[in-house]
Order: C-alpha cells, then sequence, then structure tokens
C-alpha cells in the first residue's frame, strides 16, 4: 500500500519534471529514462521497492543513483572536454591512479585519510593537466594525446600499488562510497555537490560561454579575444579532478584499490553519457545536466538487466543497439531519410528538429573543411 | 647526398627504434639475438599483427576502429564453438571470416550513410561482438580437432637451425605483404590515402567516398576476424572473455608504425614494425624477469608519446615555405 502511494509520487513528480523541461533538448534524455523506469514499474517485480534499514533507504532506484555516481562524476568532466571538441579517453586509468595512490598513501605510508584523499586528487589535476598540456600546449589531437596516459597511466598506478591489490578498512576512505548521509548514500551527495560547483562555474561565469566557442571554432573565438588554449587546459584539468574524485568512490567501493580494473571501460560509459546526454561529439553547444541524466541512463540500463537475471557478459548487447539507436536519432540524416519514407511522421519529426539550435546539424556535417 | 623525403622521416625513425630495442637487448642478454626470438616474436604477435593490418587501413583513412580485441575473441569463441559441433575446419574459418567482413561493412554502412562519428559506432560493435561472443558460449572451449593438432604443427617452416617459422608468422607476413600491396599499388588504395588527407577535396576529385569508406570497414573486419582465426591457430582454443584491450595495442602499433591518426599520412609495413617493437619490448622484459609486466604499458605509453611529438614537428616543418 505504501508501496503504491509513494510510486504514483514518484510518477507525478517525475511527470511534472518532464513536462517542464519539455521545450528543451534534455527532454529526450529525461524521457528516455521515463520510458526505461515505467518499464520497469510494470514488468520488473520489486525494481520500485524500496525499504528504510536501520536509518538508510535500500531499492533499486537508491542503488541506481550510488553506482551511477562513478559515472556521473566522470560525465561532468567529460561533457566539458567534449564541448572544446576534444575527447578524454585516459579517465579510467586516472581513475586507477587516483585509487592506487589513495590506498597507498593510507595503508603502505600509514598517512591520514584526509592527506591520502588531498595527495590522490593533486596527482589526478596532474595527470589532467598533463593532458590539458599535450592537447593545448603541443597542439596533439585530443583522441591520441590522452590515449598516451590511457596506456600508460594503468601501468603508472601497478607501479604504485606494486602489483598488489591494497585492501583498507580507514573509516574514512569506506565512508566515501558506502556511507549514508540524510539516509541516502554519501555518493549522490558528493554527485550534486561537483554539479553545482560545475554548474556555478560555466553558467555564472563566462568560461561556459568560452567553452562553447571554442568547440565551435577555436580560431574564430581566438581572434575574439578568447584565450582558448587557457580554456582546453582547464577542461583537461577539470577532467582529471572528477576523474580522481570517481577513482576514489570506485576503490572506496569495494575497499580496495585494484590497478588493473578500477575504471576499466568506463571512459567509454562516461562518454556515451555525455552524448545520451545530447552533447555532440564534434563539440560546442553542451549540456551539463543531460550528462548526467544519460549516466543515470546507463545505470538504470545496466541495473534493469541484472534486475531481469541478464548476465552481466551479455549486457553489452543492449547497451550497444541503445548507443546505435541514440546516435542514429541524433543524425540528422537518419530522421530525413525516416521522414521521406514516412511522410505524415515527418510532420511531427520536422517540427521536433527545429527545436534543437541550427548549429547542432551545422556541427555534425563532415563538409566543413579540416583545418 | 640524396635528400630524404620528409614523408619517409617517420618510417625511418620507427626503424631505427626497432633496431635500437634489438641490439640493446642482444648486449643484454646473450640469447636475444637468435633467430628463434625473431620467429618466436613473429608467431606469438601474430593475431595482433594481422588485426593491426586491418587497423591500419582505417586510421589511413581518418577513421578508428576500437571493435577489434572483441572480433578476435568473437571469431575465435565461434570456430570453437562450430568445431566442437563438428563443423568442418575450413568451412567455420570461412563463416567466421565472411562473419566478421559483413560486421564491419555494416558499421561502415552506418558510419557513411548516416554520418556518425566512427568512434561511437566502433564502440557500438566493441560492446556487442564482445556480448555476442558470451551468448555463443560463455566459457573457454578447447580445439582438439585433427586439422589443429595434426596438421598445422607440419605447415611451419625450419628457417634456421633450431628456429621453426610457425604457420601463425606466415599469416601474419601474408596479411602484411597483401596489406602493403593493397595499400601502395591499387586504386582503392590510393582512394583510402586521399579521403584521409582530406575528404572534402577527394570528393571533389571524384573519388567514390562511400564506397572506398565502407570496403575499409569492410576490409578491417576482414583482417579482424582473420586475426581471430590465427588466434585459435596460436591459442588452441577460444575464449569470449579474452584479447581485452587488444585495440589499444592494435592502434598503438599502427602509430609507433608512422601512421598519423589523423589520416592519410603511413604505411603499412611501419605496422609491422610497431608490432615488432611491441613484441621486442615484452620480449626484454621477459628476459630480464625482474621488470614487472606494467613496465611494458608505461614503455609503450612514453613510445607513443615520442612518436606522436615527432609526427607533430615533421608536419609543423612540411607546412612551413621552405
Amino acid at each position: 500500500m505504501i508501496d503504491w502511494v509513494s510510486d504514483l509520487f514518484f510518477w507525478i513528480v517525475f511527470g511534472a519534471i518532464l513536462f517542464s523541461l519539455r521545450r528543451q533538448r534534455i527532454f529526450w534524455t529525461v524521457g528516455a529514462l521515463a520510458l526505461l523506469l515505467l518499464f520497469n514499474q510494470f514488468f520488473t517485480p520489486g525494481f520500485f521497492h524500496i525499504q528504510l534499514l536501520d536509518g538508510h533507504f535500500y531499492g533499486s532506484r537508491i542503488d541506481v543513483l550510488n553506482q551511477g555516481a562513478k559515472v556521473m562524476l566522470l560525465s561532468l568532466g567529460m561533457v566539458l572536454v567534449i564541448a572544446t571538441g576534444g575527447v578524454d579517453l585516459s579517465v579510467g586509468a586516472v581513475m586507477a591512479i587516483s585509487a592506487a595512490v589513495s590506498s597507498r598513501m593510507l595503508v603502505t605510508e600509514h598517512q591520514p585519510a584526509g592527506l591520502a584523499i588531498a595527495i590522490a586528487l593533486v596527482i589526478s589535476v596532474l595527470a589532467g593537466a598533463w593532458n590539458g598540456l599535450l592537447v593545448a600546449g603541443v597542439g596533439i589531437q585530443p583522441i591520441i594525446a590522452t590515449l598516451v596516459l590511457m596506456v600508460a597511466g594503468r601501468g603508472v598506478a601497478q607501479l604504485v600499488t606494486e602489483g598488489q591489490i591494497i585492501n583498507f578498512l580507514d573509516p574514512t576512505m569506506v565512508y566515501l562510497g558506502n556511507g549514508h548521509l540524510f539516509a541516502l548514500p554519501f555518493t549522490l551527495t558528493l554527485v550534486l555537490v561537483m554539479l553545482m560547483l560545475t554548474l556555478f562555474l560555466v553558467r555564472r561565469t563566462a568560461l561556459g560561454l568560452f567553452i562553447e566557442s571554442v568547440g565551435d571554432n577555436d580560431e574564430a573565438s581566438r581572434y575574439s579575444g578568447i584565450n582558448a588554449k587557457r580554456v582546453k587546459f582547464f577542461v583537461y584539468t577539470f577532467s582529471g579532478l572528477c576523474a580522481g574524485l570517481a577513482g576514489l568512490v570506485a576503490c572506496s567501493n569495494i575497499k580496495s584499490a585494484d590497478a588493473n580494473n578500477i575504471g576499466l571501460y568506463l571512459e567509454l560509459d562516461a562518454i556515451l553519457a555525455v552524448v545520451v546526454g545530447g552533447t555532440a561529439l564534434q563539440g560546442g553547444r553542451f549540456y551539463l545536466v543531460g550528462a548526467v541524466v544519460g549516466a543515470l541512463f546507463i545505470q538504470t540500463l545496466t541495473t534493469t538487466l541484472y534486475a531481469r537475471n541478464v548476465s552481466s557478459d551479455i549486457s553489452p548487447v543492449p547497451k550497444a543497439l541503445v548507443i546505435i539507436a541514440v546516435c542514429l536519432f541524433e543524425s540528422e540524416l537518419f530522421r530525413g531519410r525516416v521522414a521521406q519514407v514516412f511522410r505524415s511522421l515527418g510532420r511531427i519529426l520536422k517540427p521536433l528538429s527545429s527545436r534543437i539550435p541550427q548549429k547542432f546539424f551545422a556541427a555534425a556535417r563532415h563538409d566543413a573543411p579540416k583545418p | 647526398m640524396m635528400r630524404l623525403n620528409p614523408k619517409y622521416i617517420p618510417l625511418l625513425a620507427t626503424a631505427v627504434v626497432l633496431l635500437a630495442v634489438f641490439f640493446t637487448g642482444s648486449l643484454l642478454y646473450p640469447n636475444f639475438g637468435t633467430p628463434r626470438v625473431i620467429v618466436n616474436l613473429l608467431g606469438d604477435n601474430a593475431f595482433v599483427g594481422v588485426a593491426a593490418v586491418g587497423e591500419s587501413f582505417v586510421i589511413l583513412s581518418g577513421g578508428i576502429d576500437l571493435s577489434v580485441g572483441s572480433m578476435v575473441a568473437f571469431v575465435g569463441i565461434l570456430i570453437a564453438r562450430l568445431l566442437q559441433a563438428g563443423c568442418d575446419p575450413f568451412l567455420a574459418m570461412g563463416i567466421a571470416v565472411c562473419i566478421g567482413t559483413a560486421a564491419g561493412a555494416v558499421m561502415g554502412c552506418l558510419i557513411q550513410f548516416f554520418e556518425m562519428p566512427p568512434f561511437l559506432v566502433t564502440l557500438a560493435g566493441l560492446f556487442c561482438l564482445r556480448g555476442l561472443g558470451f551468448v555463443i558460449r560463455p566459457e573457454s572451449i578447447g580445439i582438439d580437432h585433427p586439422f589443429y593438432a595434426e596438421v598445422l604443427p607440419q605447415l611451419s617452416i625450419l628457417v634456421a637451425p633450431k628456429a621453426v617459422l610457425p604457420f601463425t608468422a606466415m599469416c601474419f607476413l601474408g596479411s602484411v605483404v597483401i596489406g602493403s600491396f593493397v595499400a601502395g599499388f591499387t586504386r582503392f588504395g590510393r582512394y583510402v590515402y586521399a579521403i584521409g588527407s582530406n575528404e572534402n577535396s577527394a570528393r571533389l576529385m571524384g573519388v567514390p567516398i562511400a564506397r572506398t569508406k565502407i570496403t575499409t570497414y569492410a576490409l578491417a573486419g576482414f583482417f579482424s576476424a582473420f586475426g581471430g582465426v590465427v588466434s585459435t591457430f596460436y591459442m588452441q582454443s577460444g575464449n569470449p572473455a579474452s584479447f581485452v584491450g587488444l585495440e589499444l595495442d592494435a592502434i598503438a602499433a599502427v602509430v609507433i608504425g608512422g601512421t598519423q591518426l589523423t589520416g592519410g599520412v603511413g604505411y603499412v609495413p611501419g605496422t609491422l614494425m610497431g608490432i615488432l617493437i611491441l613484441g621486442l619490448i615484452q620480449t626484454i622484459i621477459t628476459f630480464n624477469g625482474t621488470l614487472n609486466s606494467w613496465w611494458t604499458k608505461i614503455v609503450i605509453g612514453g613510445l607513443l608519446l615520442v612518436f606522436i611529438v615527432l609526427q607533430k614537428l615533421i608536419s609543423r616543418r612540411a607546412a612551413q615555405p621552405v
């Protein structure tokens, strides 16, 4: 009975949010999430069940928020990098480095948890700055520049842990990924604080505008007086910080630092979250909240598959199909062809596409000459 | 003195690094510079090498293929499963290579017709093929077909005393020769270079963009699938969980081999040298015995950086009027 009321309340709130977003780009991402949740409401028994145990909430939706925290944190940094027209492949490796450094400081060097966390974050920021230096300073293509750290970073992490899996029991470190605040997982607070901080940085200062303009055309923004190099350097450094935080959460979740597996393939999930969130890989206009919702969407998909007893080995297949579907719908050409085939459908699709900034399509075209 | 064409500098640098690494190994360890080590190097890295040849084409065309590792694992488990079901080995290999080529062609079509980024499409391919491998059979299957147990070992050639060139190495070298020929001496190869240099001007010159791009991804699928076939020769089994991150090795080998990730510049034989450099680093670490395997990753990352910066310097110098 209580469940029934809380579900209704959930859907009323969710529906209201969805309705208020009806004119925005992020509507599609939230709508996709709503469809997935609606499917679970009717076809996955127990998915919407939430119970209060020892003053903490437990349930599949809480799991989604908790498990999705890593990708949500990563996507905050990744969305800014992608907005400048780049990509950061090294976030998974930076997560491993951050986890390795913090655990080593804690266990091998017997340092207090606060210092261990601080040092891990400083090193993650340095790793991000290194990427920024290669991209902005030396002028290397982002995908290659970050590939260097993606390959070498995991080796560095193993060097730090000396090839061991370091286990720790320090209460502060364990709290980071397993603790509860206000009856909800602490990771949720961490994500919200980082989201607010990032939103403030990019929407309350001129930085967001600079990032979008560099992503649109870095040559033109340079002529109009924006220090494009400094903007690029900043976004990679920030992505390093986000990856460092995600690495701390990841190793805290399992109370150990496994340099080989922490953050493995998470760079791909983060990129996917950004794309699902409506930001085009070509750069320019970006959607910060969209990326976070995209990360939630991916995590909900994963949790749904687990809740329906799909083996974790096979779960990449539906994920791949979702990537293709999302990308197809973002492709103007695809929508154009669909509209050609179904004229009546075209009438519905056309007003929808005009709501999206025209630039979004212009950037997707390959006709523009290479610099 | 003959003036060196600047386009050969990255290839030459790769060759210098290859020789330097080889001689360092030979000086450090008495048995390093023997033919046996060289043939083993070719044999052990054959499946990565074959896949890297396909990756070279995609990178030359200005794209990227992330599905390589999953494709090799998928083809491996597919062949092992077909053989277990009593299928003829050649038929099984044929089916596997056809499916691989078709998967590459599908990715190429998505990239070309809907202008989707190659990065995302092949990422979907990575997830999809990895999952499909597990659908076939979630655990490793050993291959005990008489063709693998009896015929394959006889196909190796004694090239020097105590040095047997395994059949996998011959597949690798054959792929490099075919790949070099296709890239350097066919119309299709010229088209790939043209698209990689500047797709817009290639289109204006009348290069059939759609056909060439789709063929490029199909060719990469073919080589990846063939790499999977070679991996079954080498491992004598198929495992859907294997070869995670193989695409990174392939991409690293292509870049260390002097090919620019922006497309249009590079040579397939460079990829052979890139694979040999990666293999030699691993061999040195094995010979040393005290160094740990993570040094491999750090050294490969460092080498990648050196080559990327070198290419940047060369292209910057080439851009300046002399």
